[in-house]
């Protein structure tokens, strides 16, 4: 076992390699000179020389990617050009709020996605299955941006005055905020790796919350999050619906499962302890594939409801041809769904002794 | 005992066998239930798209005179008043009519999912072939080039890209197909692996078959099953990302009829006209809907033992 945890691991490196050669080549790939987008369309050519020598753009590109690679692994990820300050900065104030989106779709997506496929599975064939299907179908084909509109008009114009009203964009109320971690726990000073955990733990409205036991910020924060995670989490719920009922459904015809209700046993016995655990391999696979669609549908849902997370940013930074900021978010992004897929891949190695054994 | 069964058996063997396999997947994917469906939307769709200039009632781009911004939806039978012209999905909020929008953005929508799929497949075809039948190193660096661009989130590396390219609707739709090639690219390359130790391989290079040959005659008509599946449901998840970047506003620039950019565009007319906000949204479901049930019905159709599993 521990081979195959080593040998899946090695597996990993040249990926991670790979990911770091593409967001390289794609910011040696931008049009126009660099010198201009840094200094300005008015830099002279002595000015230019002299930028190239200090941002080393005239050494071979193989250097270039070398001293890239060192950067990124010391979290060096350069300046940003509209902010003029450390881009990793701007990368721990943003991601904590897209990670956060991220987690609470997938926890609503799993949830509801296991659910609807088990009941649909067990109901084969009547009313709760096809009209589950036909939800899946309809739901695996909306745009989540839109789903996020069309939420954010019911919950929050439609349904304004009741009791159900939840609040279309933000991150927290007005009137309250973050708890400050830093200056709770002294920590303002902290540079290096320590430094870096603290911005990204402040950033983090939940997280703050409940390390400082702030039950009033939570709620809230979880109250603003409800649209964004049902919005991102909708797609992948259709697809792990269906994955369950597939899934459920083959191992429902398989003898073990007759022999069980043969013996007697409970059908809540059945459905659960023997066919749902041979069952879930694949459904964990899906659910590990959709961390992508996740991440890049909370990138998607920020701008709607007006959160301050990657997308956001992702987009201000495009639109104001701020690269460094681009590439950092690519290669971040990249590698966590990277390591999700790992563990994904880990975790089958406790769902399914034959894999432990081999 | 068995031997009156025998002319029976015969007999039905007799009519399965006249039917050619073409002909089986046909009737196949028209009784297949989500295949009928996506093929009644889509079917629709394409004959509004094409006939977009008789069916739009107005100008799509071009503003219109003595309308109010942002009405509401007017039909005379619904008890608009007969006076005034009729907008059966109302004015967005530069004055044109929404309709004529969303019928051309249907034109747009189907242009945007084709081209994107088809460059991605030209690319992933000759990058899957070369891969294969070259192998060694070739296929190691062409196939591991693949794998890494697996890694990125799709939409997320499609906005990288769109962001060394510069916003619009051409680099969009590059960087969404260049983000699709590495399935077909594998797909492709999977079916050379396979076929290329066949006899009949052999046979045809020893009669002289280029490589060119004996891909165009052999191996493709062997991956055209899986591509025909992965390019109806790539066309689906194309205009997905193409209204998504859209949306961003690093996809098509105003005031291009483009479904994702009505949207981005109307954004904020949620409060006050929420139809502007709700009707591209429907339009772009149905659309990305009826490619994916043909293409559930397509993998059905193609093979039938799969669908049985299900």
């Amino acid at each position: 076992m521990s081979q195959f945890l080593i040998r899946r691991f090695i597996l990993v490196l040249p990926v991670l390699f790979g990911i770091t050669f593409v967001t390289f080549a794609l910011a040696r790939l931008l049009p126009g000179d660099p010198c201009f987008a840094v200094m300005g369309e008015r830099a002279t050519p002595a000015q230019c020389e002299a930028f190239r020598e200090r941002a080393g753009l005239n050494d071979p590109i193989l250097t270039q990617f070398a001293r890239y690679l060192g950067d990124l692994s010391k979290g060096n990820f350069g300046d940003s050009l509209k902010d003029s300050r450390p881009v990793l900065q701007i990368v721990l104030e943003r991601l904590p709020m897209t990670i956060e989106i991220t987690i609470g779709a997938m926890l609503f997506s799993s949830t509801f996605g296991i659910l609807l496929g088990v009941i649909s599975a067990i109901r084969r064939n009547t009313a709760v299955d096809v009209g589950t299907m036909i939800g899946a179908n309809i739901g695996v084909s909306m745009p989540v941006f839109w789903l996020g509109l069309v939420l954010a008009y019911i919950f929050a114009i439609a349904l304004k005055d009741t009791p159900f009203w939840i609040p279309p964009s933000g991150r927290l109320s007005s009137g309250i905020s973050i708890p400050r971690l830093d200056e709770i726990y002294n920590m303002q000073d902290a540079t290096g790796f320590q430094g870096a955990l603290v911005t990204f733990a402040s950033h983090s409205a939940i997280f703050s919350a409940i390390i400082t036991g702030n039950f009033e910020v939570l709620k809230d924060a979880l109250w603003h999050l409800i649209l964004p995670c049902v919005a991102v989490g909708t797609i992948p719920m259709s697809i792990i619906a269906r994955m369950t009922r597939s899934s459920l459904l083959e191992v429902f015809g398989l003898d073990y499962i007759r022999t069980a209700r043969a013996k007697g046993l409970r059908e809540q016995v059945v459905i659960f302890k023997h066919a749902m655990r041979n069952a879930l391999l694949p459904i964990v696979t899906v659910v590990g594939l959709s961390v992508g669609g996740l991440m890049s549908g909370a990138v998607l849902t920020e701008t709607v409801f007006g959160l301050p997370g990657v997308g956001t940013q992702l987009v201000s930074a495009i639109l104001s041809r701020d690269y460094a900021v681009v590439q950092a978010f690519t290669v971040i992004i990249a590698i966590i769904f990277v390591f999700v897929n790992l563990i994904v891949d880990l975790s089958y190695v406790f769902l399914d002794p034959r894999i432990r054994m081999q | 005992m068995t031997a009156p069964a025998a002319p029976l058996q015969l007999e039905s063997l007799t009519t399965v066998v006249s039917r050619t396999p073409l002909q089986n997947v046909t009737r196949r994917l028209f009784r297949h239930r989500s295949a009928q469906v996506g093929m009644g939307i889509l079917g629709l769709l394409i004959i509004i798209a094409i006939f977009a200039p008789w069916f739009a009632p107005y100008d799509p781009i071009k503003p219109l005179r003595e309308v109010k911004r942002r009405s509401a939806p007017c039909i005379h039978v619904l008890g608009c008043p007969a006076d005034q012209p009729q907008h059966f999905f109302g004015i967005d909020s530069n004055q044109r009519d929404l309709l004529s929008r969303i019928i051309y953005g249907a034109r747009l929508s189907l242009e945007i999912g084709i081209a994107t799929v088809t460059f991605a497949i030209v690319i992933g075809v000759i990058l899957g072939a070369v891969a294969g039948f070259v192998g060694g190193w070739t296929d190691n660096i062409i196939m591991r080039l693949m794998d890494v661009l697996l890694a990125f989130p799709a939409l997320l590396l499609s906005i990288a890209i769109v962001a060394v390219l510069g916003p619009g609707l051409i680099n969009a739709l590059l960087a969404i197909a260049f983000v699709s090639i590495p399935v077909y690219a594998r797909t492709v390359r999977a079916s050379v692996l396979q076929v290329k130790e066949q006899e009949y391989v052999s046979a045809a290079r020893a009669l002289g078959s280029s490589p060119l040959g004996i891909l165009i005659s052999h191996v493709l008509p062997n991956a055209i099953t899986p591509i025909i599946v992965q390019a109806t449901l790539g066309i689906a998840s194309a205009i997905l990302s193409a209204a998504a970047l859209s949306f961003l506003g690093l996809g098509a620039a105003p005031p291009t009829p483009e479904w994702g950019l009505m949207l981005g565009e109307e954004r904020n007319s949620l409060f006050n006209a929420p139809h502007l906000v709700f009707i591209p949204g429907i339009a772009i479901m149905l659309m990305v809907l009826a490619f994916n049930l043909l293409g559930d019905g397509l993998r059905d159709a193609l093979d039938p033992r799969q669908a049985n599993v299900n």
